[in-house]
C-alpha cells in the first residue's frame, strides 16, 4: 500500500528524518511512535506532499508519489488528521465535513454557482455521505455548531471524520488521542479498528498514548532523532533496549 | 427560514424595489445619483469582499480591473463620431473606431477582458501571500493605468473618454446589483463555495482535504476581477466620463473602506457598507466646500471628507474589527435579539 | 546613438543620487518590516511630513536650517513612535489583514489632513546655499544636495548597522524581529524596542523627506506616495528586513529608473511602472528578494 524508500528530509543543517523506510500493507494498522522531536510529523508532512524530501521516493500502490502537491496526494487516496487541529474555525461541524467531500464529487465552480441538477444530485448524496459520517462519532445533534466550539475530544473525531470524507485508502492519524481521557481513548480505540474495517482502510497513526498504539497496531516503527532506531510487532518493542533507552533517556 | 421570516424578506424585497422606483421617479438627479453609485460600489464591494472577506487574500488591485471595464465597454458603446471627437490628438486604432455593440454585450465582454486580466495577473500573484500579495496586486493595477494612459491610440491616454453613452440607469444598476448579490450567495452556499471559504480559514488543511488551493484562489481572483469590470463598466456609463487617474489606490480605498465597515466576509454587510459610505460620502462633500459657521466663515478645507473616512476606517479596524454586520448575514431574528437588548421585545432564544 | 562619455556620467550621478535617496527612505521600511513584519504603508507620508516640518521651521519659525533640520527629524521620529502606538500597537495579535487595513487608513489619514492642514497647494522648499549651488565636474553639472545625498545615506547605514549589531537596543531589536513572543519572555521590552525601531525608520524618512525636497524643490502633501511605494519596493527586492538589501534595492532602482529614461527615453511615460514590474518579477523569481533568506512554512 505505502512504502518510503531511504526518504531523507533536511532543514538547511538540521536533519529532521534520515533514511526513513516503511512499508504497510493493506488493511494494516501501523504505529510510528517516538520521543517529541523524533521527526514523526515531518515523515507526515513529506508523504503528504507537504514538503518535498530532500532525498529518498515514497511509493503509494506502487506509484510513485515523490514531491507531489498535497491535494494530489489526497485524491490518490491518501487523508490525514493534523497534530494541532486544523478545523475550518468559520464553519459549521457539517460544513468542515462537506469540504472534505468536495473532492469526490467532481463539480466545477459554474455548475456549483448555479446549482444545476447534477450538482443538486451530488450535493444531496454528499450531504447523506456527511451526516452517515457524523452519525459515526455521534455529532448529529451538532451538525450545526461551530466546529471549534466543540470539546476537544470531538475536535479530534471531526478531523477523523472530515479525512474519511474524502474517501481515501490510506489514514494517516496525528496523535488522535492527544487530550483525551481515558474513557474517550477507549472509544477511539474501537473507532479506529471499526473505520478500518468499514471503510476498507489502511492506517498509519502517530501517538504517543502506549495504550492505544499497543492496543490497535499490529506492527510499530520508532524515531527517534530523525532515525528508525526500531521496528516490529508490539511485543518485540517493548522489549527492545534500544526503545526503552531512548524513551528513558539511559545513557 | 419560517414562514413569518419569509413574509418579512418578501415585504422587504417589495419595499426595497419601492424605494428605488419612488425616488428614480421623484428625487432630483443628485439624489438619483447617489442612489445609484450605491448599487455601483455594492458590486465593487461584493466582488471585493468575495477575495479579502471569503477568499482570504488581501487584493488592493481592485481599481485596476474597474479601469479595465470601464474603457472595454466605453469604447464599445461609443458611436464612431463620438470616438473621432474623443481621439483628436491620435487617431483610434481603425479596427475599433467602427465597433459598435449593443449594452449588455459590451458590459459582458467588459467582464470577461477584467476576468481575463485577473487571470494573467493572478496566476503568477497568487503564488505570493498575504501583504506580498497586497504589493503585488497594487503594482499590477498602476501597471495597468500606466498602459492605459500610454496606449494612446486604443485609449485616447491621458485625456479619458468623454460623453460616454450614459446607460446606467437605476433600474441597470440596482438590477446589476441584486444579479451580483444572488450569484455570491448562490456560489458561496455551493460545494465550490465552501472550498473557497475553507482556503480562507486554513490553506494547510484546505489541500489536505483535497482542495486544489491554487486553483480556488485563482478562480476567486478571476470571479472578483469580473464583478470589478462589471462595476467598472457601470460606473463609466453613469458618470459618462472616465480618465486613468480615477482608477488610482483611493479608489480602491473607498471600496476596502465599504468592506471593511460593512463586515469582512458578509455578503449583507457590504450592501449596507456601500449605502451608508456613498451617501456619507456625497453627504459630506460640504465639507470640502467654504463654510459658513454661526463664529467663524472656513474657505473650505478640501481633504476634511477623506480625513473622516480614513478616521472611520481605523477606528472600525482599531475598536470594531468585524464592522457592522462581523461575518454573519442579516437574518429577522437578529433584528429580533437587537430589540430585546435595547429593551423592546423578549430575547429571541436559539436564534441564529 | 553614440554615447557622450560625459552624458553617461551625468547620469551616472543622477542615479547614484536618486538611487541613495531611495535607499535611505527603503530602510525604514525594512527596519519596521523586519521587526513587526508589518508594511508600514505611512512611511511615505511620515517622509512627507518630515519635509513639511523643515518647510514650516525654517519659513515659519525663521530658524537656521540646521537647527531645523533638527526640530523635523526629532519631531517625525516622535510622531511615527506615536504613530505605531495608535494605529499598530493595538493590533499587534490581529490578523495580518486587520493591521494591513489600519496601515493604509493611516495612510490616508495623513495625508489628507496633510491636504486640510498644510493645503492641497504645492509650496516650494526655501533656497538653502549651501545644498542647491550646482557643482560641475568638467562637463557633468550638479545639485550640491545631490553630493550630500550619498553620503548621508553612508553615514546613515554605518551608524544603523553599529546599532543593530553593536548595541543591546539592536539586540534586543533582532531578538524581536526573530520571535516576538519568545523575546518577550526573554524579558525584553517588547513595546519599547517595536517603539525605537519606528523611531529610527521615521528618523530616517525624516531625513529622506528633507533631502528630497532640496533635490526636487517642491513639497506637497502626496509627495510620499510614490517615493513611498517605490522604496517599499527597493526594501523587497534587496530582501525585505535586510537592511543591506534595502540599501542594494533602493541602488537598484534608482539607477534603473535613470538610466532607462537617460538612455530609452521613449519609456519615459512607463517610469512610474518599472518599479513595479521589477517588483513583480523579483517576487515571482526569488520571492525572499536579492539578501533575503527564505523561510519555510510551519505545519
Amino acid at each position: 500500500m505505502l512504502r518510503t524508500d531511504s526518504v531523507s528530509m533536511r532543514f538547511g543543517g538540521l536533519t529532521a528524518v534520515a533514511d526513513f523506510n516503511v512499508q504497510i500493507e493493506k488493511n494494516e494498522i501501523v504505529g510510528l511512535i517516538g520521543p517529541n522531536g523524533a521527526g514523526k510529523t515531518t515523515a507526515f508532512n513529506t508523504i503528504t506532499g507537504v514538503y518535498k524530501p530532500t532525498e529518498g521516493k515514497i511509493f503509494f500502490k506502487g506509484k510513485d508519489v515523490t514531491g507531489a502537491k498535497p491535494h494530489h496526494i489526497t485524491e490518490m487516496g491518501i487523508a490525514r488528521t493534523f497534530q494541532n487541529i486544523r478545523l475550518f474555525k468559520d464553519m459549521n461541524v457539517l460544513e468542515n465535513v462537506l469540504v472534505a467531500t468536495h473532492l469526490r464529487m467532481d463539480v466545477g465552480v459554474f455548475a456549483s454557482t448555479f446549482h444545476l441538477p447534477g450538482y443538486l444530485r451530488k450535493e444531496k448524496q454528499a450531504r447523506e455521505f456527511a451526516m452517515e459520517l457524523l452519525e459515526s462519532v455521534g455529532l448529529t445533534n451538532q451538525t450545526e455548531e461551530s466546529a471549534i466550539s466543540l470539546p476537544y475530544g470531538k475536535q479530534r473525531r471531526l478531523e477523523i471524520v472530515r479525512a474519511l470524507a474524502t474517501k481515501p485508502s490510506l489514514l494517516l492519524l496525528d496523535e488522535p488521542a492527544a487530550g483525551m481521557n481515558p474513557q474517550e481513548t477507549l472509544e477511539l480505540m474501537d473507532f479506529i479498528v471499526g473505520i478500518r474495517d468499514r471503510f476498507d482502510l489502511t492506517i498509519l497513526l502517530i501517538e504517543h498514548h502506549m495504550q492505544v498504539v499497543m492496543g490497535v497496531c499490529s506492527r510499530m516503527y520508532v524515531l527517534d532523532y530523525g532515525i528508525t532506531i526500531a521496528h516490529g510487532n508490539p511485543s518485540e518493542i517493548q522489549a527492545n533496549p534500544k526503545v526503552i533507552e531512548a524513551y528513558l533517556g539511559v545513557d | 427560514m419560517n414562514k413569518k421570516n419569509l413574509i418579512r424578506s418578501a415585504i422587504a424585497l417589495v419595499v426595497g424595489i419601492l424605494v428605488i422606483g419612488l425616488g428614480d421617479a421623484f428625487l432630483g438627479s443628485f439624489a438619483v445619483r447617489i442612489l445609484n453609485l450605491s448599487a455601483i460600489y455594492i458590486i465593487l464591494a461584493l466582488s471585493l469582499n468575495l477575495l479579502v472577506g471569503f477568499t482570504g487574500l488581501f487584493s488592493l488591485g481592485h481599481a485596476g480591473f474597474m479601469a479595465v471595464g470601464a474603457y472595454v465597454s466605453a469604447l464599445l458603446t461609443m458611436t464612431p463620431a463620438q470616438k473621432t471627437m474623443n481621439f483628436f490628438l491620435t487617431p483610434i486604432v481603425p479596427w475599433l473606431a467602427n465597433i459598435q455593440v449593443p449594452f449588455i454585450l459590451a458590459l459582458l465582454i467588459a467582464g470577461l477582458c477584467a476576468a481575463f486580466v485577473g487571470l494573467l495577473i493572478g496566476a503568477p500573484a497568487l503564488r505570493l501571500r498575504d501583504d506580498y500579495l497586497a504589493i503585488a496586486t497594487l503594482g499590477f493595477a498602476e501597471i495597468i493605468r500606466v498602459l492605459i494612459t500610454n496606449a494612446q491610440p486604443l485609449t485616447n491616454g491621458a485625456q479619458g473618454l468623454k460623453a460616454i453613452p450614459k446607460y446606467s440607469t437605476t433600474w441597470v444598476v440596482w438590477g446589476f446589483a441584486a444579479l451580483t448579490a444572488a450569484f455570491l450567495v448562490m456560489l458561496l452556499r455551493s460545494s465550490y463555495g465552501r472550498t473557497i471559504k475553507a482556503v480562507r480559514d486554513d490553506e494547510i488543511a484546505a489541500e489536505a482535504m483535497g482542495v486544489n488551493v491554487f486553483r480556488v484562489k485563482v478562480t476567486s481572483f478571476v470571479i472578483s476581477s469580473f464583478w470589478a469590470g462589471v462595476g467598472g463598466a457601470l460606473l463609466g456609463h453613469m458618470i459618462t466620463t472616465i480618465d486613468p487617474k480615477m482608477f488610482n489606490l483611493i479608489l480602491t480605498f473607498n471600496i476596502l473602506l465599504i468592506v471593511v465597515l460593512g463586515g469582512n466576509g458578509s455578503i449583507t454587510g457590504s450592501i449596507l457598507g456601500a449605502i451608508i459610505v456613498t451617501v456619507m460620502m456625497e453627504a459630506l462633500r460640504f465639507l470640502d466646500m467654504p463654510m459658513n459657521l454661526i463664529f467663524f466663515k472656513t474657505n473650505g478645507l478640501p481633504g476634511l471628507r477623506m480625513v473622516i473616512f480614513s478616521l472611520m476606517l481605523m477606528v472600525v479596524v482599531l475598536y470594531r474589527q468585524r464592522g457592522l454586520m462581523g461575518n454573519k448575514e442579516f437574518s429577522w431574528d437578529m433584528v429580533a435579539n437587537l430589540r430585546a437588548v435595547i429593551g423592546l421585545k423578549p430575547r429571541n432564544k436559539g436564534g441564529r | 546613438m553614440p554615447m557622450e562619455l560625459s552624458t553617461f556620467f551625468q547620469q551616472l550621478a543622477n542615479a547614484m543620487s536618486l538611487g541613495s535617496l531611495y535607499a535611505l527612505i527603503a530602510i525604514g521600511y525594512t527596519m519596521v518590516y523586519g521587526i513587526l513584519r508589518l508594511i508600514n504603508f505611512a512611511h511615505g507620508d511620515v517622509f512627507m511630513l518630515g519635509a513639511y516640518f523643515a518647510f514650516y521651521a525654517i519659513t515659519l519659525l525663521a530658524m537656521p536650517w540646521w537647527i531645523a533640520f533638527a526640530v523635523a527629524l526629532g519631531l517625525t521620529a516622535v510622531f511615527g513612535m506615536g504613530l505605531e502606538r495608535m494605529a499598530y500597537r493595538p493590533l499587534r495579535d490581529s490578523p495580518k489583514i486587520s493591521v494591513m487595513i489600519s496601515a493604509i487608513g493611516a495612510s490616508f489619514l495623513i495625508q489628507n489632513l496633510g491636504v486640510v492642514i498644510f493645503g492641497g497647494r504645492p509650496k516650494s522648499f526655501p533656497s538653502i546655499p549651501l545644498f542647491d549651488t550646482v557643482v560641475r565636474f568638467g562637463p557633468v553639472s550638479v545639485l550640491s544636495v545631490s553630493l550630500f545625498i550619498p553620503v548621508v545615506t553612508l553615514v546613515s547605514l554605518i551608524v544603523l548597522l553599529y546599532i543593530v549589531n553593536q548595541t543591546k537596543t539592536g539586540l534586543a531589536m533582532r531578538a524581536v524581529s526573530t520571535d516576538l513572543d519568545a523575546a518577550r519572555l526573554m524579558a525584553i521590552d517588547v513595546n519599547r524596542t517595536v517603539s525605537i525601531t519606528f523611531g529610527i525608520g521615521s528618523f530616517l524618512a525624516a531625513l529622506g523627506g528633507i533631502m528630497w525636497t532640496m533635490k526636487y524643490p517642491q513639497l506637497n502633501p502626496l509627495m510620499g506616495v510614490m517615493p513611498g511605494l517605490k522604496c517599499f519596493i527597493a526594501a523587497v527586492i534587496g530582501g525585505i528586513g535586510n537592511i543591506q538589501g534595502a540599501v542594494l534595492g533602493g541602488f537598484i532602482l534608482g539607477a534603473l529608473e535613470i538610466l532607462i529614461v537617460a538612455f530609452l527615453p521613449e519609456l519615459t511615460g512607463y517610469r512610474d511602472a518599472f518599479a513595479f514590474v521589477l517588483l513583480i518579477v523579483v517576487l515571482l523569481v526569488k520571492p525572499a528578494g536579492l539578501l533575503g533568506k527564505a523561510q519555510a512554512v510551519k505545519v
